[in-house]
C-alpha cells in the first residue's frame, strides 16, 4: 500500500522529467541559436517547472529506492542479484547525469558557453530517459523474469543471475519502454498544451505561447496515434506472456473464446465492484478478444480467471484498462481536431478548442496512472511473475502499527507535496501572465486550469 | 566458462572483487557524507543568518545539493547490487529510522525550493524552519543508523547516538568551510568561528565514542581499534581536524574545505575498518557470505565501475562551473 502510494506520486514527477525533456531541449536550442525572446521565455518557464518537478522526483524517488529494503526485504534479498545491478546503473549512469547537468541548466546560463549550455539540456534529458530505461529493466523483469535460476543461499531460495543479457533485455522491456516513454510525452504534451492554451486564450497574439501550443499539437499528432497502434500490439504480448493479467483486463472468467467489450456500462453497484459479462451492459464484439490475444484467430482459447486460485482485484484492472484506452482515443481526437485547426491557421481563434485543451491537460496523467495500475495490480498476486508472491515479499518484522503510521505520514506528506506543486504552477502561471501584460490576474470569472482551481 | 559478453561466469574477475565492492560501497558513503554533509551543514548554519546572508547561502547551495544527494542513492543501490541481504536487513531492521531519514531528506530538499517561489515573509519563515529542521535531523538519524549498523546494536544506544552527534558536528564543519571558501568579509569570519567550534565538538565526540566502544566492546569493535588501519584513520582524523582549524584561522579557506572532506573520508574509513571483513555485525555476516554470485558482480563491475569514474568527472565539471565566490544574487558571471 505504502509503496503503491509513493510510486503513484513519484511516477507523476518522473514522467514529468521524461516528457518535458524534449521540450526543454528544443526551447534551449532555439533560444541559443536564434536568440529569440519568445524561446527565452518558454525555456525559462519550462525549466522552472522541470526543476521543481525534478526536486519532487528526487525526494519521492529516494523513499522508493529505500522501501525495497524497508518494506520488501524478502524481495530485495531474493531478487537483489537481478534488480540490484540495473538499479545501481540507474543511479550511476542516469540520475547523476540528470542532477549534475540540471544544476548547470538552472544556474549556469552565464557561466558556460552556448554550446555547453545546449549540451547540458541534452544530457539532462538523456539522463531522464536513461533513468526510465533502467527502472523499466527492473520492472519488465518483474513481469517477464528471465536469465536466472533459483538457488539456496543463507537458508533462502534466491534468484541467481545466469544470463545477464536475457535478464536485462527481457521480452517485456521494448514494449514497456516505448509505451511508457510515449505515455510520458503524451501526458506532458497535454499539460504543455493546456497551459499554452490558457495563455493564448488570455492573449491571443502571444508569440511564445502560440508557438508552444503549435508544437504540442504537432507532437500529439505523432504520439497519440502511435500509442494506440503500439498499445494494441502490446496487449497481444501481454496475452502471450501474462495470461492471468490479460484475463483480468477483460474480466474474462471462463476459459474459452473471449469477447471484446468495446464499451462497458455497469448496471449496478455490484457490476462496478465485480465486473462480469453477465452484469454489464456491454457493446461487445464477440470473439474479438480471442482475435486480439492471438493475433488473428477468432476462436483462440483465452485462459479465464477461474483457472487461478488467487486473482488480482479484477474490477480495478478492468476499469483502469477501459479508462486508459478510452482516454487514449480521446487524445487522438484532440490531436486530429488541433491538426485540422493548425492547417487552417485558426488555433488561437477557436475558443472551444482552447477550452477543451485546458480541460484535457490533466487527463494524460490519468491515463498514465491507470495504465500503470493495470500493469502493477494486474500482476498480483505476484511481485515477480510466477517466482515470488507479494505476500511473501514483505517484511516479517514490520508491525501493523509501524506500517500504518508510516503510510499515513507518507500520504499526508505527499498530499502536501502535490498541493505545493500545484501552488508553484499557479504562481508561475500568474507571474507569466503579469509579464505578458495581461492585466488584473484576479479578475472575477477568470478561467482556471482544472488542477489549480480547487487549491484556491 | 564465459558467457557471450566474455565475462567469467563462475569466478570473480579478480579474487578480491567482493572486497573491492565493499570498498566501492564505502567510497559512495564517504562521498555522500562529505558532499551532502556539507549541504546539511549549510542548512544548519542557515539558522544563524539574517535575511541577506540566507540568500547567499541558498545561492551557494542551489546548483549542487541535488547532485550531492544522489550519492545516497548510489550508496543504497550499490549495496543492493553487491550485498542484497545487507541492504534488506539494514533497512528493514531499522525501519522507522530509515523512513524518518528519507522524510527528513524530503523536507530538506523541498523547503528551499518552495521558499524561492513566493515573496511572502510568513511563507519564507515556515520554509526556512523546515529547511533547518530537515538539515539537522537527517544527519543525526543517519549517523545513528550507521552507528547501530557498525556496532551491531539497537538503534538508540550510546555508541550509535554518539555517532549521530559526531556526524552532525562534521556536517557543520563541512558547511562552514565551504561557505568560508565561497564568501568573504564578516560572513566568512563567522563561518570560521562556527567551523572551529564544530571541529572541536566532532573530535571530542569521536574520542568519547571510541572510549565507550573500547570499554563496551560491541561487535568486537573495541579490539579492532588498536590495529594499524584503525589507528591510521584515527590519527588522520585528528590531523585533518587540527590542520583544518589552523588553515581556517590563517584564512586559507579552500585548504580548510579540503581538510573537512578529508575528515569525512577518515570517518567512513574508520567505519570500513570496524566492519571489515564482516559487513553486518548484528547477524555476524561476512562479506563472502552475502556477496552476489560471480557473474552478477562481474557484470556490475564491467558496466558500473567505468561509469563511476565518469561520474567523478561530472562533479569536477559541476564544481568548476560554479567555482568562485558567491553572493546574494547567486554566482556572478
Amino acid at each position: 500500500m505504502q509503496f503503491g502510494w509513493t510510486i503513484t506520486v513519484h511516477i507523476l514527477f518522473a514522467a514529468l522529467s521524461i516528457g518535458l525533456a524534449p521540450f526543454i531541449i528544443y526551447f534551449t536550442w532555439k533560444d541559443v541559436r536564434h536568440d529569440e525572446p519568445a524561446y527565452t521565455r518558454l525555456r525559462e518557464f519550462w525549466i522552472k517547472v522541470f526543476a521543481v518537478g525534478f526536486v519532487m522526483g528526487t525526494v519521492t524517488g529516494i523513499p522508493m529506492s529505500f522501501q525495497f529494503g524497508t518494506n520488501f526485504p524478502v524481495f530485495s534479498e531474493v531478487s537483489g542479484e537481478l534488480i540490484g545491478g540495473p538499479l545501481a546503473f540507474e543511479a550511476k549512469m542516469a540520475f547523476f547525469l540528470e542532477a549534475v547537468f540540471l544544476g548547470v541548466l538552472l544556474f549556469g546560463r552565464e557561466r558556460v558557453s552556448d554550446r555547453t549550455y545546449v549540451l547540458s539540456s541534452v544530457l539532462t534529458g538523456v539522463g531522464a530517459w536513461l533513468s526510465g530505461f533502467w527502472i523499466l529493466v527492473v520492472n519488465a523483469w518483474m513481469q517477464t523474469p528471465r536469465g536466472f535460476e533459483l538457488v539456496e543461499r543463507n537458508g533462502m531460495e534466491v534468484a541467481q543471475l545466469t544470463d545477464p543479457v536475457a535478464a536485462f533485455l527481457t521480452p517485456r522491456l521494448p514494449w514497456m519502454y516505448v509505451h511508457m516513454m510515449n505515455a510520458s510525452v503524451i501526458s506532458v504534451t497535454l499539460v504543455v498544451a493546456g497551459i499554452s492554451a490558457y495563455f493564448v486564450w488570455r492573449k491571443r497574439d502571444s508569440k511564445a505561447w502560440n508557438t508552444a501550443l503549435r508544437m504540442a499539437i504537432v507532437l500529439l499528432l505523432i504520439t497519440a496515434p502511435l500509442q494506440a497502434i503500439h498499445g494494441d500490439a502490446y496487449g497481444r504480448h501481454v496475452a502471450d506472456t501474462q495470461e492471468q493479467k490479460f484475463a483480468a483486463m477483460e474480466a474474462h472468467y471462463d476459459t474459452g473464446q473471449a469477447d471484446l467489450h468495446l464499451i462497458a456500462i455497469p448496471t449496478s453497484l455490484d457490476a462496478m465492484t465485480d465486473p462480469r459479462t453477465d452484469n454489464l451492459y456491454t457493446i461487445s464484439l464477440p470473439a474479438v478478444g480471442s482475435f486480439l490475444a492471438s493475433g488473428g484467430d477468432f476462436s483462440a482459447e483465452v485462459v479465464g480467471l477461474h483457472e487461478y486460485d488467487d486473482n488480482p482485484p479484477v474490477a480495478l484492472v478492468f476499469w483502469s484498462f477501459r479508462l486508459m484506452v478510452g482516454l487514449g482515443f480521446l487524445f487522438i481526437g484532440l490531436a486530429l481536431w488541433g491538426g485540422n485547426l493548425l492547417r487552417k491557421g485558426a488555433v488561437a481563434d477557436r475558443t472551444r478548442y482552447l477550452q477543451a485543451m485546458m480541460l484535457a491537460s490533466p487527463l494524460g496523467y490519468v491515463a498514465l496512472l491507470t495504465g500503470w495500475y493495470v500493469t502493477e495490480i494486474g500482476r498480483q498476486p505476484w511481485v515477480v511473475q510466477d517466482v515470488l508472491k507479494t505476500s511473501d515479499a514483505v517484511s516479517q518484522s514490520l508491525t501493523a502499527a509501524e506500517a500504518t503510521g508510516t503510510l499515513v505520514a507518507f500520504v499526508l506528506l505527499y498530499i502536501a507535496l502535490l498541493t505545493a506543486f500545484g501552488y508553484v504552477l499557479k504562481w508561475l502561471i500568474a507571474s507569466e501572465l503579469e509579464r505578458m501584460g495581461v492585466r488584473d490576474p484576479d479578475e472575477a470569472g477568470r478561467p482556471q486550469l482544472p488542477w489549480v482551481s480547487d487549491d484556491d | 566458462m564465459t558467457d557471450p559478453l566474455l565475462i567469467p561466469v563462475d569466478r570473480y574477475l579478480v579474487d578480491s572483487l567482493p572486497s573491492v565492492w565493499f570498498g566501492v560501497v564505502m567510497f559512495t558513503l564517504a562521498m555522500y557524507v562529505a558532499l551532502d554533509g556539507m549541504d546539511f551543514g549549510i542548512g544548519m548554519l542557515f539558522a544563524t543568518r539574517d535575511e541577506h546572508d540566507r540568500e547567499t547561502l541558498l545561492a551557494a547551495f542551489g546548483p549542487i545539493w541535488d547532485a550531492n544527494e544522489v550519492w545516497l542513492v548510489a550508496f543504497g543501490t550499490t549495496l543492493l547490487a553487491a550485498f542484497p541481504p545487507v541492504y534488506s536487513r539494514l533497512l528493514s531492521e531499522h525501519y522507522l529510522v530509515a523512513i524518518a531519514i528519507v522524510m527528513g531528506l524530503l523536507v530538506r530538499g523541498v523547503a528551499p525550493e518552495l521558499r524561492e517561489q513566493r515573496d511572502d515573509r510568513d511563507w519564507q519563515r515556515s520554509c526556512d524552519r523546515l529547511f533547518v529542521f530537515g538539515s539537522a535531523i537527517t544527519p543525526l538519524l543517519l549517523g545513528t543508523l550507521v552507528g547501530s549498523w557498525v556496532f551491531g546494536t539497537d538503534v538508540f544506544t550510546l555508541p550509535s547516538l554518539l555517532t549521530g552527534v559526531a556526524l552532525v558536528a562534521l556536517c557543520v564543519t563541512g558547511g562552514a568551510s565551504f561557505l568560508a571558501a565561497k564568501t568573504s568579509g564578516s560572513l566568512a569570519d563567522e563561518m570560521t568561528r562556527y567551523g572551529t567550534v564544530s571541529t572541536g565538538v566532532y573530535l571530542v565526540a569521536v574520542v568519547v565514542l571510541l572510549a565507550v566502544v573500547s570499554v563496551a566492546d560491541p561487535a568486537n569493535a573495541g579490539s579492532v581499534l588498536t590495529t594499524l588501519p584503525a589507528v591510521t584513520a584515527i590519527v588522520a582524523s585528528v590531523a585533518f581536524g587540527a590542520g583544518g582549524i589552523t588553515a581556517a584561522r590563517r584564512g586559507r579557506h579552500r585548504l580548510w574545505f579540503a581538510t573537512s572532506l578529508g575528515l569525512s573520508f577518515a570517518l567512513v574509513g574508520l567505519v570500513a575498518v570496524l566492519l571489515y571483513p564482516t559487513i553486518y555485525p548484528a547477524s555476524g555476516l561476512a562479506i563472502g557470505a552475502v556477496v552476489v554470485s560471480p557473474l552478477a558482480l562481474n557484470v556490475t563491475t564491467v558496466l558500473g565501475l567505468p561509469v563511476l569514474l565518469l561520474v567523478l568527472w561530472y562533479f569536477v565539471f559541476l564544481y568548476r562551473t560554479f567555482a568562485g565566490p558567491v553572493d546574494g544574487d547567486g554566482y556572478g558571471s
